[in-house]
């Protein structure tokens, strides 16, 4: 049970093959999906036929690479153009939402942040239909009254970034308000009583304490962005982000140039990941 | 929460709080309180002829009134409930080993290899399982490598498919709150345990387990919504039987342009998704806050 009680030596070789293939079931799809991005085959299937980068650099049909998939490379800038926004917003929002709920006082306040932690439970195909539906009212309601066509209002990239929006800035405003509540008020105060004006105080102590906070959610905020799929399933127009585009591939069957794609992905989304564990570990010393 | 304010003095403060207040309340209203009206309000109407509409019970009646709306919720939720259970019986054991077994810089290095997976795209990591299962796939290969299987083998497209890849989608929500949740356990408890002549199975049974209770508790809630909600696992893993709720809705949404009938549905599912987290919480004896925050 716990290394100071003594176990048979079999219990315990038995405990430790059963962790062992835990971690062989956490990482065989990302090895598989990797190692298949150099099969020369034209599907992402057995047998191996050798290796090749054809699906990074080819660019002969049908072995066109990712880097030279124009489809593939425009969703990807789809999907980096809609995180960046999300990002933006829902930091902005999340650090205004973490004063709010940390340093001031009002009535309704305990139930103004259970609703605001409601996006994380309600599922993400609900979220998108509910932004839809709302979205869609607003529009034939202008288009009624004054004739006016407001084309963002309809499927398109700006209700992608809403929606997402909608429920990444929960995620955000936990993640800086987890921070702001061990800010120590006395520096704040020392700094006023040293002749700080209440702006300069905040640029010059507050904001750099949040900011391991700051990037940290920034880095979560842009991941959940680029990787989401559900709320933007509902939600999107006629150009695609990355994770529609390689949704509707995958049902197609599609050849190894998305195995690519994933390698490249998992690289940067777990450099990333690693980024931030290391921003907000460094933070705690 | 509930500290003082010391910047909003005097005179500017509930000017101050007003402005503070606004991206909050402008986020809550329009994107989350309002739509989800919106969304009951048109689940409640008929659509008569072009642009008008009656109100009516129409949408929910035909849910209940046609099996097939019926039977995909139940099973949706049944199986929710099934890979949510399967996942707190593979991961506990896990949570446990990293929590109270190892020691020191390789336990940091273990849970650490526990998150990595979850930060690469759920679609990637699908993309992963269909590269395992199917018939040309790398385990049907083994197989018949190995001399088990005679010919290709299809493991894609059935129930036991979409459980495999739903349980590896949520195994990461279940171990960082058992994980936490164990690691607050001190050590001379089950010590204690042992000398008064307990074994591992007691041990378990009437101190960890009740120790891990709250880490249990929302371990499974979060698991439970996220799998109800799924879209994409049980599309890709699953095919065309795959015959899960939140399919049926984005069928009514853009395949039939029913929108009517497509709010009720995403409401029955939110209610559905609602009502057993709050019976999770209540059961547990929980918060809302608590469990997410």
């Amino acid at each position: 049970m716990i290394p100071s009680i003594p176990q048979p030596k079999f219990y315990k070789g038995l405990y430790s093959t059963y962790i062992a293939l835990f971690f062989v079931y956490l990482s065989a799809p990302l090895i598989v999906v990797g190692v298949f991005a150099f099969n020369d085959s034209l599907f992402p299937s057995m047998p191996w036929e050798g290796g090749t980068l054809a699906w990074f650099f080819g660019n002969e049909d049908p072995y066109i690479g990712i880097f030279n998939d124009t489809k593939l490379l425009e969703s990807v800038g789809v999907s980096a153009f809609v995180a960046f926004w999300v990002t933006v917003l829902s930091v902005t929002v999340g650090t205004c939402n973490a004063f709010l709920f940390e340093r001031s006082k009002f009535p309704g306040k305990n139930l103004l942040y259970i609703v605001s932690l409601s996006p994380l439970v309600i599922p993400g195909v609900i979220l998108g239909i509910s932004i839809l539906v709302f979205s869609n009212a607003i529009a034939n309601g202008i288009e009624e009254a004054i004739g006016w066509d407001l084309e963002f209002l309809r499927p398109g990239l700006f209700l992608v970034i809403i929606g997402q929006f909608a429920f990444v800035t929960t995620i955000t405003t936990l993640v800086i308000s987890a921070r702001l509540r061990k800010f120590d008020v006395s520096l704040e105060e020392a700094a006023l009583n040293l002749g700080a004006t209440r702006r300069a105080a905040l640029w010059t102590i507050t904001i750099p304490f949040l900011k391991p906070a700051l990037i940290g959610a920034g880095i979560v905020a842009f991941l959940m962005s680029f990787e989401n799929f559900n709320t933007t399933l509902m939600l999107v127009g006629s150009d695609a982000p990355l994770t529609i585009a390689m949704f509707d591939r995958l049902k197609q069957g599609s050849t190894p140039v998305l195995n690519a794609l994933s390698l490249l992905l998992m690289v940067v989304s777990g450099g990333l990941a690693l980024l931030s564990v290391f921003v907000q570990r460094d933070s705690k010393n | 929460m509930n500290k003082s304010s010391s910047i909003t003095t005097g005179g500017t403060f509930r000017f101050g709080l007003l402005l503070l207040a606004m991206p909050l309340l402008l986020w809550l209203f329009l994107l989350v309180i309002l739509p989800h009206v919106d969304l009951f309000l048109v689940s409640m109407r008929e659509r008569i002829s072009y642009g008008k509409y009656e109100f009516s019970l129409i949408n929910y009646i035909e849910f209940f009134a046609e099996p097939l709306y019926w039977n995909t919720y139940v099973r949706t939720a049944v199986m929710s409930i099934f890979a949510t259970a399967l996942t707190l019986i593979i991961g506990f054991p896990v949570s446990y080993y990293i929590a109270k077994v190892m020691r020191g810089k390789g336990k940091n290095v273990l849970f650490l290899m526990c998150l990595i997976p979850f930060w690469v795209s759920e679609l990637v990591r699908t993309f992963g399982w269909m590269i395992l299962l199917r018939e040309s796939g790398v385990i049907s290969n083994f197989l018949q490598w190995a001399g088990l299987a005679d010919g290709p083998v299809e493991m894609l497209y059935n129930d036991a498919a979409i459980m495999v890849g739903l349980v590896y989608t949520s195994m990461l929500f279940m171990v960082v709150p058992l994980v936490s949740v164990l690691d607050s356990l001190d050590d001379s408890l089950i010590e204690a345990g042992y000398d008064l002549g307990g074994n591992a199975f007691t041990v378990t049974r009437d101190i960890v387990i009740p120790h891990a209770m709250p880490g249990i508790a929302s371990g499974c809630i979060v698991v439970f919504m996220l799998t109800l909600g799924n879209y994409l696992t049980p599309n890709l893993l699953g095919g065309k039987d795959s015959l899960w709720f939140t399919e049926q809705i984005y069928t009514q949404f853009i395949t039939r342009f029913n929108w009517e009938s497509g709010s009720a549905f995403g409401f029955l599912l939110l209610i559905l998704s609602s009502v057993i987290a709050w019976v999770g919480l209540k059961l547990s004896k929980q918060t809302l806050s608590e469990t997410v925050g």
